[in-house]
């Protein structure tokens, strides 16, 4: 998909509690939503939107007993087999007195680890260069971005969100590239949720 | 979900003054765009002289040796590891508020997280300094890490709680910065999508990393604040525990006790939440964000002052007990005779300290005195200087005087690069906390807004019930008043 042109119809919405049914009807209307940029977390939205529950954590635990293992093997090998050293006459494998260190690298190797998994999932990196569509979204909007196809008529779709709540709408072109992410890709599609 | 989260009709909401979003960016990111005010920089020049001042003592240190500070051979602790272990203790209160609170599902730390993170950040790299400086020959500092090297190779010791601390401090500074970097990203990204001149927008767009809002993002982040504030919250309880091994682990009179860890603990929550209180009163006044840092936060950290203070009131009255109880000669004179014995040389810091961290914060059981700002800053000073005191008194009053009468040392008192070198740490500390609170927003944004519209509801509920009820009453009471003239 590099280095395509896309067409996006972008319509923001000043208050939550439209927002969420107009994102319903929306989806229910067949239209592809590309992604809603909110100024903060939205509790339900992704739900709401199809999104699939995040594995993020998952990856922290991996991390997390990486460090584990890291920590007990490294200290082990160094302690009874490269160089034992004799403390006081204690024990070469002194595992009570490693807990700390093991302890310490867990938590170490999962926190930096899971911010740079959110970093590279995100796509954030301190010279990325994306396409904004409403300088608004980090402040008080919330920004629906709808993708177009060639089958989408851009009036009527314009028109739909007028009635679902939007505020302020328009069409943009953007280009896309790796950064703008597939987040339409984790969607269900819409009759394949139970209850509908 | 609105029975789930029922809030009491008595909470306060968290943020005053009935504020839409677009106001809340307002008031929070535009003193990042004006011009710093005089006092700004009045402060900011002050705390670069300390920072000078502070070199300068590092630099005689580092050039004459040691003896340049009034360690003897007796006391090989003093004030450095004192200063030390004081703003380990500080810098604890910032992940207590920002992972323990947010775990605990507290909606008012979201006012004062983002600056006391900030405070915690500096406060650690204020207390690194100490024990890196101290060893005295400091361009072998990276001895302290393990690495296959050419000296055998010789590795260092796991099993000392010395070498515990690198690693805790070391991974509570990363993670503490972590955390609350991956917090500012959403508000740096306000900051940057705000901006008007080019150089601001390209700083923030860089420091931003290019955040959209975008609700996957959102979902991520979220998950990302609860798994590190899952991690944040043993760690932060390991590190002062690993600080007070340093000196549970050893023989020395005074030290040797079971208790150390958890007293630690809560003695480094309570003077962190003093140093928070001291900062957010100017903060709040300063940058006038008092409908964000209301006298709701002031109280409810009042709160956890009396509780924590309390509790090291407790371990306090333990250890004494215990060391009588005990029936151990040393362990009973350390206590009896070099601190509770006021007439003794240093008898005067252990009262000092019962004094500042046990009796006066009990004056917090009172809610007006918990709801007085001038009570509370007076009394965030009063307890750091009381835990400044409580490991002066651990260390100097423990090592003073040892197992041999023939070698109990002579009255310890710092010299002027001992002082300078913690007033340098002071330097660095407001320093950075002043370009913190210029250039970076010092309340969570967007934290904020999800809170904005939920809390206090009810509250506003009642408050609306009785203003209109007030205002039929007077009139109808008017109305009356007119009838009978």
């Amino acid at each position: 998909m590099a280095g395509g042109i896309k067409k996006f119809v972008v319509g923001s919405f000043e208050d939550e509690k439209v927002l969420f049914p107009a994102v319903k009807n929306v989806r229910r209307a067949g239209y592809k939503i590309h992604d809603v940029y909110t100024p903060f977390p939205i509790h339900g939205l992704d739900h709401a939107m199809g999104i699939r529950e995040t594995s993020l954590h998952t990856a922290g635990f991996i991390y997390a007993i990486t460090g584990t293992t890291t920590a007990l093997t490294c200290m082990s090998w160094i302690f009874t087999k490269d160089w034992p050293l004799n403390i006081g006459g204690k024990p070469h494998f002194a595992l009570p007195a490693w807990i700390p260190i093991t302890f310490e690298l867990t938590v170490l190797f999962s926190a930096v680890g899971m911010v740079l998994t959110f970093c590279y999932l995100c796509q954030l990196s301190p010279f990325v260069k994306k396409h904004h569509f409403s300088p608004r979204a980090t402040d008080d909007h919330f920004v629906m971005a709808i993708e177009c196809t060639e089958k989408t008529n851009d009036a009527e779709l314009q028109n739909f969100l007028q009635n679902a709540g939007a505020k302020e709408i328009n069409v943009q072109v953007a280009e896309t590239g790796w950064w703008l992410g597939r987040y339409d890709r984790d969607q269900k599609l819409y009759r394949e949720e139970k209850g509908y | 979900m609105s029975l789930l989260k029922y809030e009491s009709q008595q909470r306060e909401p968290l943020v005053d003054g009935n504020k839409d979003y677009h106001q809340v960016t307002e008031d929070i990111i535009s003193p990042i765009e004006m011009k710093p005010s005089r006092l700004w920089y009045i402060g900011f020049y002050i705390s670069v002289a300390l920072l000078l001042f502070g070199v300068y003592s590092v630099y005689r240190e580092v050039t004459y040796g040691i003896g340049q500070w009034n360690l003897n051979k007796t006391i090989g602790w003093g004030w450095d590891i004192t200063n030390f272990v004081w703003w380990v203790g500080i810098g604890h209160a910032g992940t207590l508020i920002s992972a323990i609170l947010l775990l605990f599902r507290q909606g008012w730390r979201t006012g004062v997280n983002r600056a006391a993170e900030a405070m915690t950040i500096f406060a650690v790299m204020c207390a690194g300094q100490f024990p890196i400086w101290h060893m005295g020959r400091v361009w072998m500092a990276f001895f302290v890490l393990p690495y296959p090297n050419s000296r055998g190779p010789l590795w260092v010791n796991f099993n000392s709680p010395l070498l515990w601390d690198v690693f805790a401090i070391s991974t509570y500074f990363t993670v503490s910065l972590l955390f609350w970097y991956s917090g500012l990203l959403p508000d740096l990204a306000t900051v940057r999508d705000r901006a008007k001149t080019k150089l601001r927008k390209l700083l923030y767009g860089v420091a931003s990393f290019g955040w959209t809002g975008s609700t996957k993002h959102w979902q991520r982040h979220e998950s990302l604040s609860l798994v590190l504030a899952g991690l944040s919250t043993p760690l932060v309880l390991s590190v002062h525990t690993i600080v007070s091994f340093d000196f549970a682990t050893s023989i020395v009179p005074g030290w040797h006790t079971t208790i150390f860890p958890p007293y630690f603990v809560a003695g480094a929550i309570f003077s962190g939440f003093a140093m928070v209180q001291t900062l957010l009163i100017v903060v709040r006044k300063v940058m006038g964000l008092q409908d964000y840092i209301t006298l709701g936060h002031i109280e409810a950290m009042n709160k956890v002052i009396v509780l924590t203070g309390s509790i090291v009131g407790c371990a306090y009255l333990t250890e004494l007990f215990i060391a009588w109880y005990g029936q151990n000669p040393y362990e009973w004179y350390a206590f009896s005779q070099n601190r509770a014995n006021l007439f003794s040389p240093y008898g005067w810091s252990y009262w000092l300290m019962m004094f500042c961290n046990v009796v006066s914060p009990q004056l917090f059981w009172s809610r007006k005195l918990r709801r007085n700002i001038a009570v509370t800053f007076f009394m965030s000073i009063i307890v750091n200087i009381g835990m400044w005191y409580e490991r002066f008194v651990i260390i100097v009053t423990s090592v003073y005087r040892d197992y041999l009468p023939s070698s109990w040392s002579t009255y310890y008192s710092p010299s002027v690069y001992e002082i300078g070198f913690y007033l340098g740490t002071f330097g660095l500390f407001f320093t950075c906390f002043f370009l913190f609170a210029k250039y970076f927003p010092v309340i969570a944004v967007a934290e904020i807004k999800a809170i904005l519209k939920t809390s206090g509801e009810n509250y506003k509920v009642k408050m609306t019930e009785i203003e209109k009820a007030d205002a039929e009453k007077f009139y109808l009471e008017e109305v009356e008043h007119e009838h009978v003239h």
